[in-house]
């Protein structure tokens, strides 16, 4: 059992939770993850490590409520723990002086982006970050993000916060301009996938984190399967950072769908029992 | 033995087999001949003491059957099961050449679960005051699986300090996340996983040793005199055909982990998820290929295919598994190979085309090579295809321990009784031999432990 020590509600339904696991703080990088498991009857689900203290041996994850793991995992308060927690899983980030670094950070995503960030920064690099959302409510860490970069753009979709308009925005002008050496995206994949698209033309070195469905997150039962170029990868354990202008993107996608049913009949069962009520 | 309805367990998980009564265990036990020689233990691989035990259930002594077979079988319920017998103990019967050969499976079967359901406290194997005092030495076993488990139980009974290092959150390695509750019921397997830590062996599970914790800190930093490797052939293989990666298309091994480990077959109660097709087709012919059609039948499947590229006489699963298969409405195309798949507009796959094949001269594993017929190729319908083409080595263990020997296909070298390499790094079961069996791997973890426990008291040279 995994003790939980922290736990905030930073928005709306983005959660922050803090874990003692002391091996895995000991060995975590920047752009690994791990797995969590909430109670016995519970998923396997893939985190990407949000934050990480080697001393105190804790782990930070940031994770949205949208299923019924993440909505278990979210009524969890200190004192409780963890059913599971395996990792650090995946190839860490590649750490190393670029030049100038763009990191373009979506939604929940803003949370692996920063310790890369930290760690690009550290190695020597400029850092440029575009952190997005579709409002104001729902950004978070636009402080710890800020203080890793040397320069931190704000896009929202309506305009609360920041500048009005799409990731891909800035970064493009940023690209015109000239002199970016390279560019991670972590969000939603349909962003990276805009994120790749924009960048593509421009032949820069882009880096994506995949978040694909998984189980084991070792290697053992490729339902994380992706596209890379023409080889099939394994997210857990070949990625989950893949060069982005070469990933299928429209397999990614759909193949992400795959339990979309099963999980909607799970979360109503879930609500049900939370609420005593049908969902629907 | 007394089984199951083919038609009534098609749709459930319980175990298919009944078991013996008192009765049928001792009149198919007495059919032991009492050779000299006994060929049937030749051919077990950790040389179970068959004729003796046959004798004790054959006189009515159970429990002593259970003690006899457990002297050189820590997993008798289990092997019982799940063992090849026809091409080992069984195969070697002289009854055989004739007539059947003594049900010795299933003898051993009844004995342990007799055991497990009757012995009172004190009386089985596990009981901690038969122990040896401990002798101060830590060994560390990655891979709670049946070699791992072999060499925790042989070490703590020496009085070894063990702890096993599980990647997944429950032990038990392919008994819990492979083979399925039909045919192996994972309270048994829990039940001698529970017997083993009762004798003090601990077991740390969500450790994947490679990256929580590394082969050399267990060695260097963590105190452990001796480390043994058994973590399984776990990569799946796929086909490398057009259309592969598209939606439901998964490898056994993600199907069988989803149904067993994680009890998606009780979703959702339990919450993973996972796809109930109507036409689901399994490519390969062995055991896993078996488990996976069988499960997708008890997920409510209309139709199960069995698609294998050479005849049934190749077919590498236990006869019994194939058997049972059938009775419950399993199809098998036979000499028949997937070429391409394809998908519909939501990217999940529709359809797959196949090729006939036919049989050519022997190829290195001395099978019939299948060749391809010319214009052979044609489509079947499905919604589910389950790939069971085989695994291979994962490298997260060896790719993070520096020097271990490898083969050209990343299995770990190993010589005499499991020795690798590294001095004080020990092998065994499929991250040596590639995928084998069960009782294949108990056998090489009970000769690392044998050579475990020499190389710890009496020293001498690694080579």
């Amino acid at each position: 059992m995994i003790p939980i020590l922290d736990t905030k509600q930073l928005v709306a339904s983005i959660y922050e939770m803090t874990v003692e696991n002391r091996r895995l703080a000991a060995k975590a990088r920047p752009g690994q993850f791990v797995i969590v498991m909430i109670d016995d009857h519970g998923e396997r689900i893939p985190l990407t490590i949000a934050d990480f203290d080697a001393e105190k041996g804790t782990v930070t994850m940031v994770y949205m409520a949208v299923g019924t793991t993440t909505r278990k995992m979210a009524a969890l308060r200190p004192g409780d723990s963890l059913f599971a927690m395996i990792g650090p899983l995946g190839q860490p980030s590649e750490i190393e002086k670029f030049g100038t670094v763009v990191m373009v950070a979506g939604g929940v995503g803003t949370a692996p982006i920063y310790p890369i960030a930290r760690a690009l920064r550290a190695a020597g690099n400029r850092v440029v970050s575009i952190q997005g959302s579709r409002g104001k409510d729902l950004l978070f860490w636009t402080d710890r993000l800020a203080s890793v970069s040397d320069q931190h753009i704000v896009m929202t979709d309506d305009g609360s916060f920041g500048r009005k308009g799409l990731v891909t925005e800035p970064l493009k002008e940023l690209l015109e301009a000239g002199g970016v050496d390279a560019v991670w995206t972590i969000g939603p994949a349909i962003m990276m996938k805009f994120c790749a698209l924009t960048c593509q033309p421009f032949g820069v070195k882009t880096i994506a984190s995949l978040n694909s469905i998984m189980i084991d997150g070792t290697g053992m039962c490729g339902g994380c399967r992706v596209r890379v170029g023409d080889q099939t990868k394994f997210t857990c354990v070949d990625g989950p950072e893949f060069d982005a202008l070469a990933v299928d993107w429209g397999l990614l996608l759909s193949r992400q769908k795959t339990y979309c049913e099963q999980e909607k009949c799970s979360l109503d069962r879930y609500v049900e029992l939370q609420t005593g009520r049908p969902a629907r | 033995m007394p089984e199951q309805d083919p038609k009534v367990r098609a749709r459930n998980f319980l175990e298919v087999p009944l078991g013996y009564t008192e009765e049928m265990a001792r009149r198919e036990a007495s059919r032991c001949l009492k050779c000299k020689t006994p060929m049937c233990r030749t051919g077990c691989p950790v040389g179970v003491k068959i004729p003796e035990f046959l004798a004790l259930i054959a006189e009515g002594d159970f429990l002593a059957a259970a003690a006899k077979i457990k002297e050189t079988n820590a997993l008798p319920a289990i092997c019982g099961r799940v063992c090849p017998q026809e091409n080992q103990c069984e195969g070697k019967c002289i009854l055989g050449r004739k007539s059947e050969p003594v049900a010795i499976g299933r003898c051993e079967r009844f004995a342990a679960d007799y055991e497990r359901q009757h012995a009172a406290a004190g009386e089985d194997a596990s009981d901690k005051s038969a122990l040896p005092q401990s002798n101060g030495k830590k060994v560390a076993v990655i891979g709670a699986g049946p070699s791992g488990l072999t060499v925790a139980g042989d070490l703590v009974r020496l009085g070894y300090a063990v702890t096993i290092f599980e990647a997944f959150h429950k032990p038990g390695g392919v008994l819990s996340y492979g083979i399925p509750e039909f045919r192996l019921p994972k309270a048994i397997v829990e039940a001698e996983i529970e017997n083993l830590r009762k004798m003090g062996v601990q077991i740390e599970c969500n450790t994947l040793v490679g990256k929580t914790v590394t082969v050399d800190e267990l060695l260097q930093d963590e105190g452990y005199s001796a480390v043994f490797i058994g973590v399984g052939a776990g990569l799946p293989m796929f086909l490398g055909v057009p259309g592969e990666d598209l939606g439901n298309i998964c490898s056994a091994n993600e199907y069988l982990t989803r149904s067993n480990l994680m009890k998606a077959y009780l979703f959702p109660e339990y919450d993973t998820p996972i796809i109930r097709g109507k036409n689901v087709c399994v490519v390969g012919g062995g055991n896993v290929a078996m488990d996976a059609a069988r499960s997708a039948m008890r997920l409510g499947a209309e139709t199960v295919t069995i698609v294998y590229r050479r005849s049934e006489s190749e077919l590498p699963a236990r006869a019994e598994e194939v058997h049972h298969a059938k009775e419950e409405g399993v199809c098998f195309q036979l000499l028949t190979n997937p070429v391409a798949f394809h998908g519909d507009d939501q990217g999940k796959v529709r359809a797959m085309t196949v090729q006939k094949m036919e049989l050519g001269e022997p190829d290195a594993s001395g099978r019939r090579r299948p060749i391809p017929i010319a214009d052979s190729e044609y489509e079947i319908p499905t919604d589910l295809v389950l790939i069971a083409t085989g695994t291979r080595a994962n490298p997260v263990l060896t790719g993070h321990t520096p020097n271990l020997g490898l083969t050209s296909r990343g299995y770990i070298v190993s010589h005499g009784a499991g020795r690798t390499s590294r001095p004080g790094v020990w092998a065994g079961g499929d991250i040596v031999t590639g995928a084998a069996t069960v009782i294949l791997a108990m056998g090489a973890g009970r000769e690392a432990s044998k050579d475990i426990h020499q190389w710890l008291t009496e020293g001498g040279a690694w080579e």
